[in-house]
C-alpha cells in the first residue's frame, strides 16, 4: 500500500477530523441558514442546498477513497463500481421532475375542486374529470 | 484445486494455470471484488428509496421542517433542532476510524489489536442503534408521529391563533407563512388548534403529508437494520479472530476487510440519509 503503519495511523486520525468537522460546518449552515443561531436572519435555499449537497459528496468521496481504499485500487475497479451510479443522476433529474408534475397537477383539480358547481362546465361524457377527484382523495 | 475443495477460496491466489483464472480481475481477491458489487446494488437500493422521498416531498406543497421535527435531545429537552442527529453522526464517524484501524491491525497480523479495534466497532454500532431507538420512541410515543399519521404541519399563510395547546402555542400568538407546528394529543385525541387567518377566516391546522412517515421509518429503518446486521457480522468476525481462525488462512485477516467494506458502505448511505432526511 506505501504507507508505513505509522503513517496510515496518522491518516486515520485525521481522517476522523476532517469527516468530523465537515459535519459540523453541514450542521452549522442548517442552522444559520434556518435562523436558529442569529437572530432573524436567514441564508437563501438555493445558497445552503448546493453548498451541503457538496459537503456531503465530498464527505462520501472520501469515506470511499480513504476508508475503503479505492484509492489504492486498480483504475477499472473504481471505474467499474463507480461509474454506475452516475446512471443515479438521471433518476435523480426525472424523479424529481415528476414529482413536481404531481404536485402542480394536484393543485389544478383541489383549484377545480375548490370552485362553485355551476362555474364548472363538464363536457357531457367526461368521466375522467370524475376519476381525477377520486385518486387525489 | 478440485481435490482440495476445503479451501478453494483461498487457493485461488495460487494457481498459475490461465485456465483456472491465472490473474486475478482488477487484482482484487474474489470476495472482495464481490463484496464491491454487493455494495454497488445496495447503493442503488438506497438511492431508489431516497429519490421517492425526494419525488414524493417535491409533489406537496409543505414538507415538515427538519430542524423542528428533529430538535429534541435525551433528557426532556426540546429546541435542540439537529444537535442529537450530530451526535449519532459522530458515533458513525468514530466506528468507522475503528474499523479502518482493526483492518489496519490486520495487516500487520496483530490479533490483540484487530479484536480490540472490532470490539470499539461493535460498541460504536450499538451506540448508534440505541440513539436510533430513542429517535424512533420520540416520534412514535411522544409525539405520534406513525407510517399512517403525521402531525407535523406547515402553515401556509400568516394568522393568529385563537387557542393554545398547553405547550410552545398560546392564545394570541402571530405566525407567518411557512411556520412548522406539531399538533399535539390531549385525551389521546389529536387537538387541530383554531387560527384566523390574515383576512378573518377561521380555520385550524391541518395534518402535514402522510407520505413522511412512512419514509422515515421505512428508510431510516432500513439503515438501521444494516447497522443491527453489521454489528451481528462483526462479532461472529472478532469471534474467529480471537479464536485464532485467521492464523491459518492464506488470505490473512481478509474477512476483516471485508466487514470493514460493509461497515464503511452503512456509514457512506448515513452521509446521504443525514442530508436528505436532517439537513435539507
Amino acid at each position: 500500500m506505501g504507507l508505513s503503519y505509522e503513517e496510515s495511523k496518522k491518516l486515520v486520525f485525521k481522517g476522523m477530523i476532517l469527516l468530523g468537522v465537515v459535519t459540523i460546518v453541514e450542521v452549522l449552515i442548517a442552522l444559520l441558514g434556518n435562523g436558529h443561531l442569529i437572530e432573524g436572519f436567514f441564508l437563501p435555499k438555493w445558497l445552503m442546498y448546493p453548498v451541503m449537497i457538496a459537503l456531503s459528496l465530498y464527505k462520501a468521496y472520501f469515506i470511499v477513497y480513504e476508508f475503503m481504499h479505492m484509492k489504492y485500487e486498480v483504475r477499472a475497479l473504481a471505474m467499474s463500481v463507480l461509474l454506475p451510479t452516475l446512471l443515479l443522476v438521471w433518476g435523480v433529474i426525472a424523479f424529481f421532475q415528476e414529482g413536481s408534475s404531481w404536485g402542480a397537477r394536484r393543485a389544478q383539480i383541489l383549484e377545480k375542486d375548490a370552485k362553485p358547481a355551476s362555474e364548472i362546465s363538464i363536457p357531457a361524457n367526461n368521466t375522467d374529470e370524475k376519476k381525477d377527484t377520486t385518486i387525489i382523495e | 484445486m478440485a481435490t482440495d475443495t476445503h479451501i478453494v477460496e483461498h487457493d485461488v491466489h495460487d494457481t498459475g494455470d490461465a485456465w483456472s483464472g491465472g490473474k486475478e480481475p482488477f487484482k482484487a481477491s474474489y470476495g472482495k471484488l464481490m463484496m464491491w458489487y454487493f455494495l454497488v446494488s445496495d447503493a442503488f437500493t438506497f438511492a431508489g428509496f431516497l429519490i421517492a422521498y425526494g419525488s414524493l416531498r417535491f409533489s406537496m406543497p409543505t414538507w415538515p421542517v427538519p430542524d423542528f421535527v428533529f430538535s429534541t435531545f435525551p433528557g426532556g429537552f426540546h429546541h435542540m433542532p439537529l444537535i442529537f442527529v450530530t451526535v449519532m453522526t459522530f458515533i458513525l464517524i468514530l466506528s468507522s476510524v475503528t474499523m479502518v484501524r482493526a483492518v489496519q491491525e490486520g495487516h500487520r497480523e496483530n490479533k490483540r489489536g484487530v479484536v480490540k479495534w472490532m470490539a470499539l466497532t461493535i460498541v460504536g454500532g450499538l451506540m448508534f442503534l440505541g440513539c436510533q431507538a430513542w429517535e424512533w420512541t420520540t416520534l412514535i410515543a411522544g409525539e405520534h408521529t406513525t407510517i399512517l399519521t403525521n402531525p407535523f404541519g406547515t402553515h401556509v399563510e400568516a394568522g393568529t391563533y385563537l387557542e393554545g395547546d398547553g405547550h410552545d402555542i398560546k392564545e394570541g400568538d402571530t405566525f407567518n407563512a411557512g411556520a412548522p407546528y406539531l399538533i399535539h394529543q390531549v385525551d389521546g385525541e389529536f387537538k387541530q388548534l383554531q387560527y384566523k387567518t390574515e383576512s378573518g377566516e377561521v380555520k385550524q391546522q391541518e395534518f402535514g403529508p402522510k407520505a413522511f412517515g412512512a419514509l422515515f421509518f421505512f428508510i431510516t429503518g432500513f439503515h438501521g437494520f444494516h447497522v443491527f446486521s453489521g454489528v451481528l457480522f462483526l462479532l461472529i468476525i472478532m469471534i474467529n479472530v480471537a479464536s485464532g481462525l485467521y492464523v491459518k488462512r492464506k488470505n490473512g485477516y481478509e474477512m476483516v476487510e471485508k466487514i470493514g467494506l460493509y461497515w464503511h458502505f452503512v456509514d457512506l448511505v448515513w452521509v446521504f440519509v443525514f442530508l436528505v432526511f436532517y439537513l435539507l
